[in-house]
């Protein structure tokens, strides 16, 4: 029985955490699917919970109805992040900077950022904002009081993603330009404009990702110290998701296990690891990257391959 | 006479200091198929993506249907149901060919694939055209693809075609369906502009031409009342010799005996399949096949940068009389052993040149291990770069220019150049006049003619069928990897070497129901 209770116990820390990576993923792979690969997401991520934490500061000792101060932090959060992502449309489609250095210096200025932002909000009483976020659950006796109202949001923006890519007109053209943005622009679809918007979304909801591991999972102020790490680790789960919003759903809760097995694994007794195995523990999502990358590219289908004109610069009048 | 459906007046355009297009003006009437002629990089291209919305002109005015026009993108272009066939196929390889057909059509309607494909199969059987909606582009042939392409832009509701080099990629029996097509489309009213510089394409399928030399509109002439002679004058600015004096070859030797040939890709398809064949010293060995069909990987076979699944490659050496075989050898063996190999690939830039290295440099590439000190010593690479860009007219600054700044036909020019400057005794080109102009090519063609003259065992692979007719001795045929068939320059006839280009398809089905019963 403890056996069973302790895989639950894991699967409720592992699951949750994955939305992070899923917030993140999501927001890259359409970016990726406009054909940039923003290596910037690990400081949208960061900016998005700086704006989403400074939000909640602001408010919540306004008086205003508590389910107000989530869906504001949330929009905020979001904000903050898309702002992030039209400086970087701006440098990388409009001003045709490198997009690997663009993204990089994003980045480096997303992280610095946040640390300062974090460390002027000192009134915020984050066990209380936990209970914010879990509101609808909170007070329940099941297990799903582990879980926010950003877990459902997650899965509810992946899905849509998925629709809108697979459904729609607007998933047409945004895969087009992805592949190859001299034909979207030829027959009439405006590159430039869908590069901004769709990176400008996906960078926002990247950024609901840091928001949602501070304020909905983690609970405490130090959390935030971790963000940039999960960002990382959101990058490789686009490609262990071959850019795809669905299968980055299980992929997110597959990476959260892996994740958080480098804390769990070493607390079972029975086991008997070293306290110096877990900085290896902690690889295992990083190893599990790499070797699904090798299995896609050895397979070589080519449905399966990133957009193909991914990171590179379209110039309408380059011959 | 019929109404113009579209006009342009005085259309310059320029990039940077180089002016593409200089006060053109020509017109288009309704339901006429109208060829525009010039050469490479005479500037037709930039003048039509001008009526596509792709570039906009510098200055002159553009009418449509009587109506002063401005088409600032593709989108524009397609309000005025113009619409542009690239050369360089604008289709996403991952799509299907309905997904392709309907990106960036918004009618209102609700977006649904099956309704999309039976309004393209009723565009398709109106005109004849053999489509599968369903079809992902990467699965599909050059000539489907450009089926595609044409059902993309009638689909848009298009009225004017035009079709930048169409029939560079096809068999000539593709090549005609393809005609038959248009005529068609003419016979409905379209108008249709079809860019190209093969003159016998314009005499048998245009109503009027009009020529362009160096960004100038030289003449437009009713098609009727002009010949091939009068064209190329036009087209050339000069007279021009367009026979290639095809020699005997003297004294035939064998030189490259290949048998059986096997070859696997990346992805694990067969590119070559048992492919079997002699190469003889004094004769330009053809090869003819449609763009993929394994030539490329045939050549650098014998070249040593292709992985064999099995065959052999035998080489005579003339001087010592013995065989030496250069199966899984580097280049760099392949030299060691005395055998002297030339090769112009296709990528010129990719696997000839470095474009960032100027042209003495690029002669060092070749010749880089014959230094014997830890200096580089640049007198005789650059003694060789001035030797050929005199004798073969290369237009540069000079010598420290970068190669990537050069046209296309002047980095053709040094490639060929330095690889005939090696002494081969045998000498591999893959479309070397690709994008070259009439006067290059000719020089070209007439440089293999001599090497071919001077004992060196030539393989040229061709994409254009009547040059390889009247060049080669003998022309090998490569369909799907495979060899269907060796045929004798001197008197094969264009239709049956297309026939053998795409004649394994049916063999290959016919195994298939075999294997299937």
């Amino acid at each position: 029985m403890t056996v069973l209770l302790k895989i639950l116990d894991y699967l409720l820390s592992a699951v949750p955490l994955g939305m992070t990576f899923l917030y993140g993923s999501v927001g890259e792979i359409l970016i990726e699917k406009v054909g940039h690969l923003n290596l910037g997401i690990p400081g949208v991520m960061c900016v998005g919970a700086a704006s989403g934490c400074a939000a909640l500061q602001a408010m919540y000792e306004s008086g205003i109805p508590s389910a107000l101060i989530v869906i504001f932090s949330i929009l905020a959060a979001f904000a903050g992040a898309a702002m992030m992502g039209a400086v970087y449309s701006l440098l990388t489609v409009t001003l045709k900077a490198n997009q690997n250095v663009t993204g990089l210096a994003m980045t480096t200025f997303g992280v610095g950022m946040m640390k300062f932002v974090m460390s002027k909000l000192t009134n915020i009483r984050y066990l209380y904002a936990l209970k914010l976020f879990r509101f609808p659950f909170a007070e329940s006796d099941n297990s799903l009081k582990y879980c926010g109202v950003m877990v459902f949001l997650a899965v509810i923006i992946a899905v849509v993603a998925s629709f809108i890519l697979n459904r729609t007109r607007t998933g047409l053209y945004i895969k087009a330009i992805g592949e190859n943005p001299a034909t979207a622009d030829a027959v009439g679809i405006n590159v430039n404009g869908y590069k901004y918007a769709v990176t400008c979304i996906g960078c926002g909801i990247s950024g609901l990702g840091g928001l949602f591991y501070i304020m909905d999972y983690a609970g405490s102020q130090e959390a935030y110290l971790s963000i940039e790490g999960l960002g990382w680790l959101s990058i490789a789960l686009v490609i262990f998701a071959l850019w795809k919003p669905i299968v980055s759903i299980f992929g997110s809760a597959l990476f959260g296990a892996l994740y958080v097995a480098g804390s769990y694994i070493p607390g079972i007794r029975e086991l008997k690891v070293s306290m110096a195995a877990t900085p290896l523990l902690k690889m295992l999502p990083y190893v599990v990257t790499i070797i699904v990358l090798i299995i896609i590219s050895a397979r070589n289908k080519k449905e399966n391959q990133p957009p193909q004109s991914l990171g590179m610069t379209y110039f309408r009048e380059e011959r | 006479m019929a109404e113009k459906a579209v006009e342009l007046v005085n259309i310059t355009k320029k990039f940077g200091s180089i002016i593409a297009n200089n006060n053109v003006s020509l017109e288009v009437m309704k339901g006429e198929i109208l060829a525009v002629l010039g050469e490479n990089g005479c500037g037709k291209t930039t003048l039509m993506n001008m009526i596509a919305g792709i570039y906009f002109p510098d200055s002159g005015r553009i009418f449509v249907d009587g109506k002063e026009v401005v088409i600032r993108s593709p989108k524009d272009a397609f309000k005025y149901k113009i619409g542009m066939i690239h050369q360089h196929f604008k289709l996403v390889d991952v799509f299907t060919a309905g997904e392709n057909i309907v990106l960036g059509v918004n009618d209102g309607t609700k977006y649904n694939m099956k309704n999309i494909n039976s309004r393209i199969m009723q565009i398709a059987s109106r005109y004849g055209f053999n489509i599968d909606p369903q079809k992902k582009i990467h699965e599909m042939s050059v000539s489907e693809k450009q089926t595609v392409e044409i059902i993309k832009v009638l689909y848009r509701g298009a009225d004017i075609l035009i079709l930048d080099e169409p029939t560079a990629v096809l068999t000539p029996q593709e090549t005609q369906k393809l005609f038959e097509i248009l005529r068609r489309m003419r016979d409905d009213g379209k108008s249709i502009i079809i860019i190209t510089h093969k003159l016998h394409e314009v005499l048998s399928i245009s109503d009027r031409v009009a020529v362009l030399r160096k960004g100038e509109h030289i003449a437009t002439v009713r098609t009727s009342e002009t010949n091939e002679a009068e064209l190329t004058e036009m087209m050339v600015g000069k007279k021009v010799d367009l026979n290639i004096k095809r020699s005997e070859p003297k004294d035939p030797k064998l030189r490259l005996h290949i048998s059986n040939l096997n070859s696997t890709n990346d992805e694990g398809i067969l590119v070559l399949k048992n492919v079997s064949f002699d190469a003889y010293s004094g004769e330009i060995l053809g090869i003819a096949g449609i763009a993929g069909s394994g030539q490329r990987e045939l050549l650098e076979a014998i070249a040593g940068l292709e992985h064999l699944d099995s065959g052999e490659i035998t080489y005579h050496d003339p001087k010592t009389d013995k065989d030496v075989n250069l199966r899984d050898k580097t280049p760099l063996q392949i030299r060691d052993l005395g055998v002297r190999l030339s090769f112009v690939p296709e990528d010129r830039l990719g696997m000839g040149l470095v474009g960032n290295m100027n042209i003495t440099d690029n002669m060092m590439l070749r010749s880089y291990r014959r230094g014997k000190s830890a200096f580089l010593d640049r007198k005789k690479p650059k003694e060789l770069a001035e030797k050929i860009i005199k004798d073969l007219e290369v237009v540069t600054p000079g010598t420290a220019t970068p190669v990537r700044r050069l046209s296309g036909g002047n980095v053709q020019k040094v490639l060929v150049g330095r690889e005939i400057a090696a002494a081969p005794s045998v000498l591999m080109a893959a479309y070397p006049v690709r994008g070259l102009d009439i006067n290059s090519s000719y020089m070209i063609y007439n440089l293999l003619t001599k090497q071919k003259e001077a004992g060196v065992a030539v393989i040229f692979v061709g994409e254009d069928l009547d040059v390889l007719i009247e060049l080669c001795d003998r022309i090998l045929v490569i369909n799907g990897g495979k060899v269907t068939g060796i045929v004798d320059g001197r008197t094969a006839k264009k239709e049956e070497i297309g026939l053998l280009m795409t004649k394994t398809d049916k063999i290959e089905n016919e195994e298939a129901t075999d294997d299937a019963e």
